[in-house]
């Protein structure tokens, strides 16, 4: 019956791309941060490490996120990222309640987990707007900014090299605020490991 | 009353395309040296052959009278810097061993010029690597060509011009083996593998100078002028990515100053032409961002005191 109630959610693919992922982007957080507040008192990394680091990190998570896009394209996985207008922000209310206090009152969780439904709705639309707005436009302007002789030397009398890296340091940082509370959401499992063991062995 | 209309505004216009020429011409004295010293031949007068024979001019004393114009000497008279005895043709070869003017002798101690302060820039040169390994051999006019000089990183608005102009200084030497051996036995650093070590090293040939990193910065001058040996050169690229950097002391140094002094600080800001990673913080972003952080992580900290209570 235990076996019943687990479900392979997480195939190896996935695992390992997520894995990939998430290292890439705590490496490309690291060294960002690195290169934007760099300081002659304190250092994380040597300048020149983090520039390295950083390019490597950002070309490996590119061709992981071209794969995503891909597979998406042309696989089944696509069914749990569309977007469905109809009674969408009743539904991210719902969940939203949840998290605020439903889940206090031991209330059941509003859309639980299966295997048509590998995400709830906050889940989801976050995801949506992380890989498909956010994470390309971090991309396309990184891979300006490794190429700068590529960018518009001036928009109106403003360095278009300086517009392109607030846009990929503006974009960097609400990864980053992604990152923590996917972390934190990630938690909320009963016990509280329990889903980064999910995302570690596959199942759920 | 339109003739008359049209007569004052062919004046005006008279006067001023007057105005532009007298500004950019070259004295007029200078006619008879240029018709040589521009053309790529000039005729002697061979007493042996009792020919007048043409032969081929030095390409070195061959001048680039548009450059010469809007040069910061363009008004001199030849003979103020060269011997007057060159107004006699052919000239006397023993001339060419006779000391030029130097720049200290017009400028050195003169107040017309103390803003540019050529003596503290003289004293900066003598603790140079130049002045240490040629002494007095090597004079302001290796880098600063005296024919063609402009105060670029005085009269620009564009960063890359004033680094592409200082650059080209240094790179008339070392980047060519004619220049070089001029005043070394050596043969000219191999400028790219040298610098191999720089990451983007093409983007910072273009953006920045070179003596932004083999200069001892000081405060108090325009331009650094005491030039350091390799081994004292900046490595550190935190010395100029960072917000206290050292490009703000330097490359910027004219911009910074005068947009403190000139009309709006905003104005500045706004049409900010350069971009440096680490250097540049946009203050209001940096405050939106904190905001965002803490509210994030303080929503995550109550909600775990929550899931604590209610547990």
């Amino acid at each position: 019956m235990a076996s019943m109630e687990k479900l392979y959610l997480y195939p190896l693919w996935l695992r390992i791309w997520h894995g990939v992922n998430a290292l890439g982007i705590v490496v490309l957080i690291v060294s960002g941060i690195s290169m934007q507040y760099p300081s002659t008192k304190f250092t994380m990394l040597d300048f020149g490490t983090a520039v390295n680091m950083h390019n490597i990190a950002g070309v490996i998570v590119s061709f992981s996120f071209l794969l995503f896009f891909l597979g998406n394209m042309f696989t089944k996985n696509r069914k749990f990222y569309r977007i469905k207008p109809k009674g969408l922000r009743k539904r991210l209310v719902k969940q939203a309640k949840y998290y605020i206090h439903g889940m206090f009152n031991d209330s059941e969780a509003p859309f639980p987990i299966s295997e048509k439904r590998k995400f709830n709705p906050l889940q989801k639309y976050s995801y949506v707007a992380v890989m498909y707005f956010f994470v390309p436009v971090i991309i396309i302007t990184g891979i300006a900014l490794l190429f700068p002789e590529l960018i518009i030397e001036e928009i109106y009398a403003v360095s278009g090299v300086m517009i392109t890296a607030v846009l990929h340091g503006t974009v960097g940082f609400l990864i980053f605020i992604f990152l923590l509370i996917h972390l934190y959401v990630a938690s909320l499992g009963k016990p509280p490991l329990k889903n980064f063991k999910s995302i570690i062995n596959g199942w759920h | 009353m339109f003739s008359q209309i049209r007569k004052l505004v062919i004046i005006f216009i008279l006067g001023f395309v007057c105005l532009q020429v007298q500004s950019q011409t070259i004295a007029s004295e200078n006619r008879q040296c240029l018709k040589c010293h521009t053309s790529q031949t000039f005729t002697i007068y061979n007493e042996w052959t009792e020919l007048n024979e043409k032969r081929l001019m030095n390409p070195f004393y061959i001048l680039d009278t548009v450059q010469l114009k809007t040069g910061v000497h363009h008004t001199f008279k030849c003979i103020d810097c060269h011997s007057y005895e060159y107004e006699t043709y052919p000239h006397n070869g023993e001339l060419k061993l006779e000391p030029l003017m130097t720049c200290i002798d017009c400028h050195g101690g003169d107040d017309t010029y103390a803003s540019f302060q050529f003596d503290r820039i003289e004293e900066e040169f003598q603790k140079s690597i130049h002045y240490e390994i040629s002494e007095d051999r090597f004079t302001c006019s290796k880098c600063h060509n005296q024919h063609y000089y402009k105060a670029t990183a005085r009269s620009s608005n564009s960063i890359k011009e004033i680094v592409e102009y200082s650059n080209n200084m240094c790179l008339s030497c070392h980047n060519s083996m004619i220049e070089y051996q001029l005043m070394s036995e050596n043969t000219n650093p191999q400028l790219v593998q040298v610098h191999e070590w720089l990451p983007n090293q093409e983007l910072h040939f273009e953006h920045v100078r070179c003596i932004e990193c083999h200069t001892v910065v000081e405060d108090s001058l325009m331009v650094s002028h005491n030039i350091h040996g390799k081994t004292l050169a900046t490595k550190n690229c935190i010395e100029c990515h960072s917000t206290n950097s050292l490009l703000q002391s330097s490359l910027y140094k004219y911009q910074n100053i005068s947009s403190r002094s000139g009309e709006g600080a905003i104005k500045n800001i706004l049409s900010n032409q350069h971009y440096v990673i680490g250097t540049y913080q946009t203050q209001s972003l940096q405050y939106m961002f904190l905001i965002i952080l803490i509210g994030t992580i303080a929503g995550m900290v109550v909600h775990t005191i929550f899931r604590i209570i209610k547990k």
